[in-house]
């Protein structure tokens, strides 16, 4: 009884927390009150009845002995990982995260299966296999997803041919394999079969679905798998009976969906679109050569042009993250405060490899949110800026996406920064963006090129400010 | 039968309540929410304690459900502190005006 009040306690505060997580002001209390949900589950987990009467007096047997230890040992690592991790870091970390989740889910759901290798009832068999499903393709599809953030594999799109078929196969395999293990009366021994083989699919799964999905789509996959691993979550509550892993799973279940949602809208593309075509792939049919080349300037003379602005506007994107210029552009953006000048930053919903990467980058930085913008609020007042200095940001600014009905990216919704009256483009040379497409912006009349590091670039801007 | 209903009943709530609470968050913050929901996705902890403590399945289950507790540990308490550094930094105008020697720092 009062175990049950303790976990309703729990998911009140997950909600509450959740709630003031998405206001400025409360956020951090949120977070902390959801901690505290958190806390008080696990406090609650331990005093269930059918846990306290495992106590054991030999402490090899003893699985609170255990559980402490793995507790000790995961706290400590986790400790570390938070405090050591740089926030250009943050997408593969919350990747891999949502592996451990993913991980968790299926580990959770194998020992439940060695309990009752028959299947037992029909929805205790289906939820552990429902569990290891989507658990093993969270786990395996977010270590892909880590790899490819931390460039530790290519962040490229990865297509072969008929890979969708595969990925049918294997939904249609893993189905199979569940309804063996569901049915009554099939042998034991065919069901670990089964079994076994789910696993085995399911995590290969994971990668075939995360291996098509190039870098600039990283953000929605990072939502999507964020939802799968609430959604294990939720699954093994369905297996031990648990509320509160049904609630809280859910409820991540649901934000990270809304989330994708919003990250495919931000894209102008259907989530089916995004998954299945392999975005970063998908050749940009390269327009006559007729094109002229891109102006560039100097930053010195790049320097006399933010003298006289009055207004300025920056627009990051991922390239502002490899280059770690967030503290440089923080710099810069004061001097040019100092000079009389307005600042403000506009962020587009999908700039960088994390929904609200960007962000974070400016806020480490010491930027004041006030000047951080959306695009929606931004491009009304994007013809009055005097210069927009966009960092490594590519596809978010490209004009192509209003006006050329043929370019893959046409009706994403763009930042405006070709409205502004003179454009800085910084970026580390010429070549094409990540998703490989030719950048009307950069030929544009009132558009000069920086080429060269970022960081480097605006280091010097700033610098001359001091002369 | 009727507990099955019951737990599908509040799954479907739970859903609703999630798609309310996150329509309305600003983009600034779907970060940090990424990763608060995430630490609270960590809630498999709650099933891992209960499967490790309980120890009903042998060797091999216990040395699952163990790399279970770890990974789930490693998960809450590493997605809640990451949460609450990155929101130490998302600070006001007028936060930052009254330290403002503290900015420098970054900058190194």
């Amino acid at each position: 009884m009062i175990i049950n009040l303790a976990y309703i306690a729990a998911c009140v505060f997950f909600i509450i927390g959740i709630k003031k997580l998405g206001r400025v002001n409360t956020a951090r209390q949120g977070n902390f009150l959801s901690a505290l949900g958190m806390l008080i589950a696990v406090v609650a987990v331990f005093s269930e009845r059918e846990v306290a009467d495992s106590w054991n007096s030999d402490w090899i047997q003893n699985g609170y002995v255990w559980c402490f230890i793995g507790i000790a040992i995961g706290s400590l690592i986790g400790i570390i990982w938070a405090k050591k991790v740089k926030m250009t870091g943050m997408p593969e970390l919350v990747a891999l995260f949502n592996g451990f989740g993913g991980l968790t889910s299926l580990l959770i759901a194998v020992t439940e299966f060695f309990k009752s290798p028959d299947g037992g009832d029909a929805v205790n068999a289906v939820s552990i296999g429902l569990t290891i499903l989507i658990g093993a393709v969270t786990f395996t599809g977010s270590v892909l997803a880590w790899g490819k953030l931390s460039e530790k594999i290519t962040g490229r799109a990865i297509v072969f041919k008929g890979q969708k078929s595969i990925n049918f196969l294997f939904a249609l395999t893993a189905l199979a394999c569940i309804i063996i293990y569901v049915i009554p009366f099939i042998d034991a021994e065919v069901k670990f079969i089964a079994i076994m083989s789910l696993v085995a699919i399911s995590l290969i799964a994971g990668f075939t679905f995360v291996l098509p999905i190039g870098g600039g789509d990283m953000p929605v996959v990072i939502s999507l798998l964020n939802s799968l691993s609430g959604l294990g979550a939720a699954m093994a509550g369905f297996i031990i009976y648990n509320t509160v892993l049904i609630v809280a799973g859910c409820l991540v279940g649901a934000s990270g969906i809304v989330l994708t949602l919003i990250m495919c809208k931000a894209m102008n593309r259907s989530i089916g679109n995004l998954l299945f075509s392999g975005f970063g792939a998908t050749q940009a049919a390269s327009k006559g050569g007729a094109q002229t080349e891109p102006k560039s300037v100097s930053a010195e003379d790049a320097y006399l042009v933010l003298e006289a602005a009055q207004s300025v506007v920056f627009v990051p994107g991922y390239g502002m993250a490899v280059a770690q210029a967030q503290h440089v552009v923080k710099e810069l953006a004061e001097k040019l405060e100092a000079n009389g000048a307005e600042i403000s930053f506009a962020v587009h919903p999908v700039a960088g490899r994390m929904p609200g990467h960007m962000n974070v980058l400016l806020a480490e930085a010491d930027i004041p949110y006030e000047q951080l913008k959306t695009m929606e609020e931004m491009n009304p007042a994007m013809p009055a800026q005097d210069v927009a200095i966009i960092i490594g940001a590519n596809d978010v600014v490209n004009p192509a996406a209003e006006t050329d009905a043929s370019s893959p990216i046409y009706g994403m919704p763009i930042i405006k920064a070709h409205e502004a009256k003179t454009v800085f483009v910084l970026k580390r040379g010429k070549g094409r963006g990540f998703s490989g497409i030719e950048n009307e912006l950069f030929t544009m009349p009132n558009t000069l090129m920086i080429y060269g590091d970022a960081k480097a670039t605006i280091s010097a801007l700033a610098g001359e400010f001091n002369n | 039968m009727e507990n099955l209903i019951f737990l599908v009943f509040i799954f479907v709530i739970a859903a609703f309540l999630g798609v309310e609470l996150i329509s309305k968050v600003p983009s600034q913050l779907h970060t940090p929410l990424m990763s608060g929901t995430n630490a609270i996705s960590g809630i498999t902890i709650v099933g891992a304690l209960a499967v490790c403590a309980i120890q009903a399945t042998g060797t091999l289950g216990m040395i699952l459900s163990f790399l279970a507790v770890i990974l789930a540990s490693v998960n809450v308490v590493g997605g809640y502190l990451i949460t609450d550094r990155m929101l130490g930094m998302f600070r006001q105008k007028n936060d930052k005006d009254k330290n403002k020697n503290k900015s420098g720092e970054g900058q190194k």
